[in-house]
């Protein structure tokens, strides 16, 4: 589908955990969002001209309504964090390739997210549990959205519960297990076939390790600084194992050729 | 109404184009808008052989604007022939070719390859400053320029635009030396060095530490530079740096532009090329001007 601009109009937004925002809003771009997709969200301030990548946490195709749940980290996420119920919100989308559900079809799978990276987990699991039961293998198909937050100010755990068997890691212990996602699989002694992240560097370059030592197949979310969010810039390029085909060097383009890569492929 | 310019020899439907680096080849953006409706595309730059450009993070928002440091990446010239040439022969525009390199050699190496291609103009870029080697270099001494621009001259069969650089003491010595050595037209500006702290982390946001600062906020000083370049040169001058809308570009072609680019505004807003194109006939409209050429240097002193 083409990528456009469009006004969409806030719903309802609220904090569900201490800066996380929860923004709903109703816009066509709803209706072909694939998750681990983003949008680029355009801010009011015209000081602050680049629009601002949040991946989609939830799109419902019938109410035609994206979720987004995003941290504040700056000026912009912080005038995003003012919209209102009934404001407009200029957005671009939608970007970015996602992830690629029909890999979990049939398998075990951990749908892998660290703090800001947890959201998107949310339509992928609801994604993966509607094409597992399209291709009648519903029975087959073992969903665990393994996820790590820095203390017990949880938030989508119940969005998550709803289509995943949640497990839970906490930095500082106080809920589920003590440590990473990596200290949660091992302490809960859970395996999968394949692997999906979105989370900090270090969080994707552990669970790289783990799916190469563990021959798992892994597809991770990557995140750098964006300017024209449409692969036409250049700003936000990774590293990738093999020349790439688009670029020629060993550059590949985040905002489209990504966000999600087969761990791989790239070099992190 | 004639909305036409004729830069070198070269008839444009329109003084509109896009600023090289902003807008890839167009295919990103031919998907917001119609390509055929731009005076030109004027494509990334590109060297003799894939360049990978300089480490992440490149790109830094800062106040009205944003820093870049790309370095150039690109995909080479056989690439560049065969897949972005030919895609831009798809449509009913004028392609202008942004032209970088390491040293004189590997300019000269692009601009013979495309030689035979279906190009209309080339624009040198001798002002990127977020490359170690080539680029600036030649483009922030009279001397240098005056020199690169003359051996492109002998090799180049379209006619050349140098792109300079505001990051000079004086842009009308560049100007003029650029001219004197045969340059068929001049652009400017290119990206004014800046620089971005995280003082949290206390790091340059930018892996390169400095970066091209590109934007509205740069507009005034794109302006006057402008303004003062057409002064000082009888060659059509192409006028860039932070417009954003119709009425930007209008305030260019009164300091002297013969026509603009359109560079960070895309980011902002993908439309920005179509719309500004739409504007631009909208003012002539409404102030009677029956060719926009009319427009060209027309502030009143």
């Amino acid at each position: 589908m083409k990528k456009e601009v469009t006004e969409g109009i806030v719903l309802s937004q609220k904090e569900i955990a201490p800066s996380i925002y929860d923004l709903k809003i109703e816009t066509e771009l709803a209706q072909d969002a694939k998750a681990g997709q983003f949008v680029g969200v355009y801010l009011k301030n015209k000081s602050a001209l680049l629009p601002r990548p949040i991946s989609i946490c939830e799109a419902d195709k019938v109410a035609k309504t994206l979720r987004l749940v995003y941290r504040i980290a700056g000026t912009g996420t912080g005038e995003m964090s003012t919209l209102k119920e009934g404001d407009s919100v200029r957005l671009l989308g939608n970007l970015g390739n996602g992830f690629p559900v029909e890999k979990a079809v049939g398998k075990k799978v951990f749908l892998m997210g660290g703090g800001i990276g947890i959201p998107p987990m949310v339509e992928l699991a609801g994604q993966i549990k509607a094409a597992a039961a399209e291709a009648g293998k519903a029975d087959s198909t073992e969903v665990y959205a393994v996820v790590g937050y820095r203390d017990s100010k949880l938030f989508l755990k119940e969005d998550l519960e709803k289509n995943a068997k949640v497990v839970i890691a906490t930095e500082d212990g106080s809920v589920g297990t003590k440590g990473n996602v990596l200290t949660a699989v091992s302490e809960n002694n859970i395996s999968a076939d394949v692997i999906m992240a979105c989370g900090p560097m270090p969080m994707l370059r552990a669970i790289k390790k783990y799916a190469e030592e563990n021959s798992i197949k892994a597809y991770i979310s990557l995140e750098e600084r964006m300017a024209c969010g449409v692969g036409a810039c250049l700003g936000c390029v990774c590293k990738t194992k093999d020349v790439d085909s688009h670029s020629k060097v060993h550059n590949a383009r985040i905002c489209t050729d990504g966000p999600v890569f087969d761990a791989d492929d790239v070099e992190i | 109404m004639k909305t036409e310019v004729t830069i070198a020899g070269v008839t444009l439907k329109n003084p509109v184009m896009t600023a090289s680096g902003t807008f890839g080849s167009g295919m990103e953006y031919g998907e917001f808008v119609d390509l055929n409706k731009l005076g030109a595309v004027v494509t990334k730059g590109v060297a003799n052989v894939p360049w990978p450009g300089n480490p992440t993070p490149r790109v830094a928002e800062v106040y009205g604007g944003m820093l870049n440091a790309i370095g150039l990446q690109n995909p080479g010239i056989d690439t560049f022939i065969e897949r972005d040439l030919e895609f831009l022969k798809g449509y009913d525009t004028k392609v202008i070719v942004n032209v970088c390199g390491k040293s004189v050699e590997d300019y000269l190496e692009v601009v013979d390859r495309l030689g035979d291609q279906r190009v209309d103009l080339l624009e040198i870029n001798v002002s990127c400053p977020n490359v170690k080697e080539g680029a600036i270099a030649f483009g922030q001494k009279a001397d240098a320029l005056y020199n690169i621009t003359s051996e492109i001259k002998k090799h180049a069969k379209q006619p050349v635009i140098m792109k300079l650089s505001p990051n000079v003491t004086d842009i009308t010595e560049m100007a003029k030396a650029a001219e004197a050595a045969g340059a068929d037209a001049i652009s400017l500006i290119n990206t004014i060095t800046g620089m971005k702290i995280d003082i949290n982390k206390r790091k340059f946001v930018l892996a390169n530490k400095t970066g091209g600062m590109s934007g509205p906020a740069i507009k005034p000083v794109a302006v006057r530079m402008v303004y003062q370049a057409s002064h000082a040169v009888k060659i059509p001058v192409i006028g860039m740096g932070g417009i954003m809308n119709a009425d930007d570009a209008i305030e260019f072609m009164l300091a002297g532009a013969s026509a603009v680019s359109v560079g960070a505004a895309n980011f902002m807003n993908p439309y920005a090329t179509s719309e500004i194109v739409d504007g631009i006939e909208a003012y002539m409209k409404k102030y009677g001007i029956e060719d926009v050429n009319e427009l060209v240097g027309a502030v009143q002193e």
